[in-house]
This record gives structure tokens, C-alpha cells and sequence, in this order.
């Protein structure tokens, strides 16, 4: 299991340099002159301290040796500084990753809680009206975005009936408890799993009824087993395999739900500091981010294999 | 002797003509056929097609449905609600939120059918020479969709969108600059199964080029799966629009999108108190999104029968 582990990681470190390519690419990419973020609005400056300027940062360089500079620094974790406020990226965004995996955890701990036996109930009664019912819905939660879902919860349960607040992560007049912060997390994590929600009991119905009709199923009734033990023990085990791979393929996809959601309900996570380093052409914070969601996009994949590897243990690397 | 042997050839050539006419014939368009009849019979799909039609429809003849211009300001009528005059209601310069709505959809619409374009032939192209070529070339093209897959389309969208100079055809580049990897991954399946089929091989052995084979050979057999793809992706690309527009980063304005049409939402006032701005295009993304989806499913259960959903 280790052995995989680490072979694992090591076929990720081609993707992992290819990431840092592309952000390093995509920030050349911007037209302009970084070195307009430092000429200050009142006082003159002249071509020299500009000259200074490019030199201090290092962007007298070609290309390619900044590209080198930045990886080194990255390897010893330095990120950089914030055009903003000058405060280091790397702070800044340990401050805000907490919030965000809270969110994204909790959101796809419930798509899973409520997906997957949804997926079960409705894979056992096909044709069923709960089946059609469901599947419907399912259609729907599918095709509707994080935004739209977003507002229209914002509008039904925060402002018009109140249950929930607005946004944020804790009151304003108050210390957090527990409870406030529950309080706080419920809205905007049921609004990001619904997606999820759909999706699991999509591919969990799916799986199901494919392995219903296999032969051991057949086998497990024939030898007289009760139903109950043939779902739980003999049909689901089998069907929740090809799911564990669909629930890993949407945690990118949970980040860019985490975007939308965070930027409707002020929560103070990556997706926020994200919209704002976008909007404020912040490159350093902006290649900070994207870096630390590769990142962590590539340690869900590895992790999703790992825990694909130890419950079929017909998975074996090469 | 050489004469012998190119008559053979000449032979085997007019064999694989009539094969391959006799493949066009019982086979490849029965089954064409076939799928045809599935989807017809699939009647939520039916529904779908019918609802997305009116959809497109009322959009590409926007002007002519549209009372207002979709840009005309009229500060007698900041913020009505809907009424005779306005269906829809106005927005908060007194912009006619039904002609907006009508004309965001050409653009939603555009959006999603261009970018798809975009996507589906890089993704072809890429897939098609990876799967036929495979060894190194095939190791690169994939070593690249890993690292554009692994990364949320939508974060390097935000990026580029940030950096580069708002406007429609940079969100249309964008989106399928980015959005091909999926399309690329199934044509290179299709590809790879292709290839070691005897017609590909009898197209080979005849002496016709690599380029030839692809094109004309493998190709037309690789649309039938590539069909329900393009049209989930036709799905993902407005959403994806949509929700570039709803951060601020998409179409600009004054051209309306539904996207950021939805992002008047953003405001809490708008958001509370004039909800006929943000409902209706609300209402037309997911309903889009929703007929696509299910065209889509459609379309895959006719092809593949063998899935049943």
C-alpha cells in the first residue's frame, strides 16, 4: 500500500509541474506593466526608481529565470507578497483555507450522507413513482448552478423567512459558539451539496441497477439469503465502487461551487479572497491561489485512489 | 508477374468498396435509424427539443419579439414592477427587463454553441492524434488534459478573464479553450478501439494516408458517442458563461446576459425587494440547461441502449 502511495505521487509531479507552468504562463499573459501596481498616484516618479523598482522584483529577468526564481521560492514556501497591502500571500491564505475546507467538507460530507442512500432507495425500486419522482428532482439539482440555488435560498430562508443568517461565519454582537457557527454553516453547505446530492444518487442508482442484475446477486437469492442481507452485504458494497471515483472527479468541481457560494453568503474563505485578488489584478495572490487549489485538487485525487485501492482489493498499481 | 499482382490489389481495392458500401448500406444507417426511433420515442427528450426550440427561437428573433430596445434607458420607469407596458418589469434605469431577457439568451445561447464549437475540435483533433498515434505523442497530449483537467476550469476562467480585456468573444475563447479535455479523452478511446479494427487496417494495407484514415475512416464512426457529450457540453458552456457574468467577469455590459442579468442579484436591495430582475433570467438558464441535459440523456440512451437510466 505504501509502495502505491508513493508511486502515486510521483505520477502526480509531472502534472504538478505542468500547474506551475500554466500559472506562470497565464500571468504573462496579462497585458500591462506589474510595475503600475507600485507608481504611486501623487508623486512623480522617475524612469530610474521605476528601473529600481523591476530590479528589486526581479522582473528584468527573462522569462524563464523568473520562472526558476519562483519555483525555488515556492520549494521553501515562499509565495510572495500581496500587491495590495504587501502582507505575504502565504499568510494570508492559511487564514482563509480553513473556512473554505470547512465549507467544502461539510458540503460533500452531506452529498454523500444523502446522495448515496437516495441512490440505493431508488436503484431498488425502478419505475418505481419515488423512482421517477426522484430522478426528476435529481435532474434538476443537476442542471441548476450554485448561484442560482444560492440566491434563491439567500432570498427564501435568510431574508424573507429569517432562519438563517445572511452571510458570514459568525455573529456580529456575539462571541461564535458552536451553535452560532452551525448556525451559520447550515445554508450555505446545503446549498453547495445539492449538486452533489443529485449527482451521487445519479451514479449510485446507476450502479445499482447494474449490479442487481449480476449473477452472484442471483446466486446470494437463490442460496435464500434475506433481501436485507443481499442489499447490504452483497449489492451495495459493489455498487458504491465506481462511485467513490465520481465522488473524487467533483472536488474540482466542489471548489468552483465553493466560489459561487462563499461570494453569496460572505463567507471568508479562499473563494472570497480568490474573487478578490481576481478583481483587484493582485498576480501574486492570484498565483498563490491557484496554486494552493492544484494542490489540493491533486491531493483529493491521490486520496481518492488510495481509498479506491483499499476497498476493491482487485486494484493493484501496473 | 506485377501485373498479376496489381490486378489483385485492384480486386481486393473493389472488394472493400463494395464492403464498405454494403457496411453504408444494411448496417451504418440502420442503425442510424434505430437510434432516430429511440429518441423519438424518449418523450421527455421530445419535450425538451420542443421547449429549447421555442427557447432558441424567440431568442435569435429577439428584435422582433422584444418591445424595448435591450439598451434604452427610461428614468420615468426606474425599477417598475411588471406590468402592461413592461411584462417583465425594469431594472433600476428603467431598462425593460422581457426585451433584456430575450436578448440575454442570444448571447447565453451564442456563448454555449460557440465555445462548444471550439471545445469539440480542439478536443477532436487532440483526441484523434493521441489515439491513433499513441507512443509519445499520445503520452504528452494526455500528460496535458491531466493538468487541465485537474485543475477547475472555472479558477483558470477567472484568472484569464481577470487578465485579459472583457469582451464576448474572449468569454467564448475562454470557455472553450478550456473546456475540451473530456472530448478529447473519448475521441482517443474511440480512437484507440478503432484502429485495430480490419476495416482501418484494410484502408492501411490499400496505401491510404494516415490523414485520410482518421478523417475519412474513423472519424464518422467516433460522432455517434461524441453526439451526447457536445450537447451536455452545450449545458456546461452557458452555465459556465453564466456563471462568469454572475461574478463580474463575463459579458460586459451594457450587453445583457443572463448571466449578468443574475448578477443584479448580487445586491441585497435588488435581491429583496425587485425580484423580477433576477427571477426570469434565473428561471431561463436552468430551464436551458434542463432541456440540454435531457436532450442529452436522450440522445445517449438512443445511441447506447445497452444503458439504461
Amino acid at each position: 500500500m505504501l509502495n502505491y502511495l508513493l508511486r502515486r505521487i510521483l505520477v502526480s509531479i509531472p502534472v504538478l509541474i505542468g500547474i506551475t507552468i500554466i500559472i506562470f504562463t497565464l500571468t504573462e499573459l496579462a497585458p500591462g506593466d506589474v510595475v503600475d501596481f507600485f507608481i504611486s498616484p501623487e508623486v512623480e516618479m522617475s524612469a530610474a526608481q521605476m528601473e529600481a523598482i523591476r530590479t528589486r522584483f526581479g522582473l528584468d529577468k527573462s522569462p524563464p529565470e523568473r520562472y526558476f526564481n519562483w519555483v525555488t521560492n515556492l520549494m521553501q514556501g515562499d509565495l510572495g507578497y500581496r500587491f495590495t497591502d504587501g502582507r505575504p500571500v502565504a499568510e494570508v491564505i492559511s487564514r482563509r483555507f480553513g473556512a473554505s475546507l470547512l465549507l467544502m467538507t461539510t458540503a460533500l460530507i452531506i452529498g454523500i450522507v444523502v446522495g448515496v442512500p437516495l441512490g440505493v432507495f431508488t436503484g431498488l425500486r425502478q419505475y418505481s413513482v419515488w423512482d421517477f419522482a426522484l430522478t426528476g428532482v435529481s435532474f434538476l439539482g443537476i442542471s441548476t448552478p450554485a448561484f442560482v440555488t444560492g440566491i434563491l435560498a439567500l432570498m427564501v430562508f435568510a431574508i424573507q423567512l429569517n432562519w438563517f443568517p445572511a452571510g458570514g461565519m459568525r455573529p456580529v454582537d456575539r462571541d461564535p459558539t458552536l451553535l452560532t457557527s452551525i448556525h451559520h454553516l447550515i445554508l450555505p453547505s446545503l446549498v453547495l451539496s445539492l449538486n452533489y446530492i443529485a449527482t451521487f444518487m445519479r451514479y449510485m442508482r446507476f450502479s445499482m441497477l447494474e449490479v442487481v442484475r449480476s449473477d452472484y446477486v442471483t446466486t446470494a437469492r437463490a442460496k435464500g439469503l434475506f433481501n436485507k442481507r443481499v442489499v447490504w452485504r452483497h449489492i451495495v458494497p459493489n455498487a458504491i465502487l465506481p462511485v467513490i471515483t465520481v465522488i473524487g472527479l467533483s472536488i474540482p468541481n466542489l471548489v468552483v461551487g465553493a466560489v459561487f457560494t462563499e461570494t453569496i453568503f460572505s463567507w471568508p474563505g479562499m473563494g472570497t479572497l480568490y474573487l478578490d485578488a481576481v478583481l483587484g489584478r493582485d498576480v501574486p495572490l492570484l498565483m498563490g491561489i491557484n496554486l494552493v487549489i492544484a494542490l489540493f485538487v491533486l491531493a483529493a485525487n491521490i486520496l481518492t485512489d488510495l481509498s479506491y485501492a483499499i476497498v476493491d482489493p482487485r486494484i493493484r498499481y501496473e | 508477374m506485377s501485373n498479376a499482382k496489381a490486378s489483385d490489389a485492384q480486386m481486393t481495392k473493389s472488394d472493400t468498396r463494395q464492403d464498405v458500401a454494403q457496411l453504408d448500406g444494411e448496417h451504418v444507417r440502420p442503425a442510424k435509424n434505430r437510434a432516430l426511433k429511440r429518441f423519438l420515442k424518449h418523450r421527455v427528450a421530445l419535450f425538451a427539443v420542443f421547449v429549447l426550440m421555442i427557447i432558441a427561437i424567440s431568442a435569435l428573433f429577439a428584435p422582433a419579439f422584444a418591445p424595448y430596445e435591450y439598451d434604452k434607458i427610461d428614468l420615468r420607469a426606474r425599477g417598475v414592477p411588471p406590468s402592461v407596458e413592461h411584462w417583465f418589469g425594469t431594472d433600476r434605469v428603467g431598462r425593460d427587463i422581457w426585451s433584456r431577457t430575450l436578448h440575454g439568451g442570444q448571447v447565453s445561447l451564442a456563448v454555449g454553441i460557440g465555445a462548444t464549437l471550439i471545445s469539440t475540435s480542439i478536443g477532436t483533433v487532440l483526441g484523434a492524434i493521441a489515439g491513433y498515434y499513441r507512443g509519445w505523442v499520445d503520452n504528452i497530449i494526455m500528460r496535458i488534459t491531466d493538468t487541465v483537467m485537474t485543475f477547475p476550469s472555472i479558477v483558470i476562467m477567472l484568472t484569464l478573464a481577470a487578465l485579459l480585456p472583457r469582451s464576448l468573444l474572449n468569454i467564448v475563447l475562454i470557455i472553450g479553450g478550456l473546456s475540451w479535455p473530456a472530448v478529447a479523452r473519448l475521441v482517443r478511446a474511440q480512437f484507440m478501439s478503432m484502429r485495430e479494427t480490419e476495416f482501418v487496417m484494410a484502408a492501411r494495407a490499400l496505401g491510404v494516408r494516415d490523414v485520410g484514415i482518421i478523417v475519412r475512416h474513423i472519424l464518422p464512426n467516433v460522432f455517434a458517442p461524441l453526439v451526447a457529450l457536445i450537447t451536455f457540453s452545450v449545458g456546461s458552456a452557458i452555465l459556465t458563461e453564466a456563471g462568469l457574468s454572475f461574478l463580474g467577469l463575463g459579458v460586459p455590459p451594457p450587453t445583457p446576459s443572463w448571466g449578468n442579468m443574475l448578477e443584479s442579484a448580487r445586491n441585497l436591495d435588488i435581491l429583496k425587494n425587485l425580484p423580477w430582475m433576477w427571477v426570469p433570467p434565473a428561471i431561463m438558464t436552468v430551464l436551458t440547461v434542463l432541456c440540454v441535459n435531457f436532450i442529452g440523456d436522450g440522445i445517449r440512451d438512443a445511441i447506447d441502449p445497452r444503458l439504461v437510466l
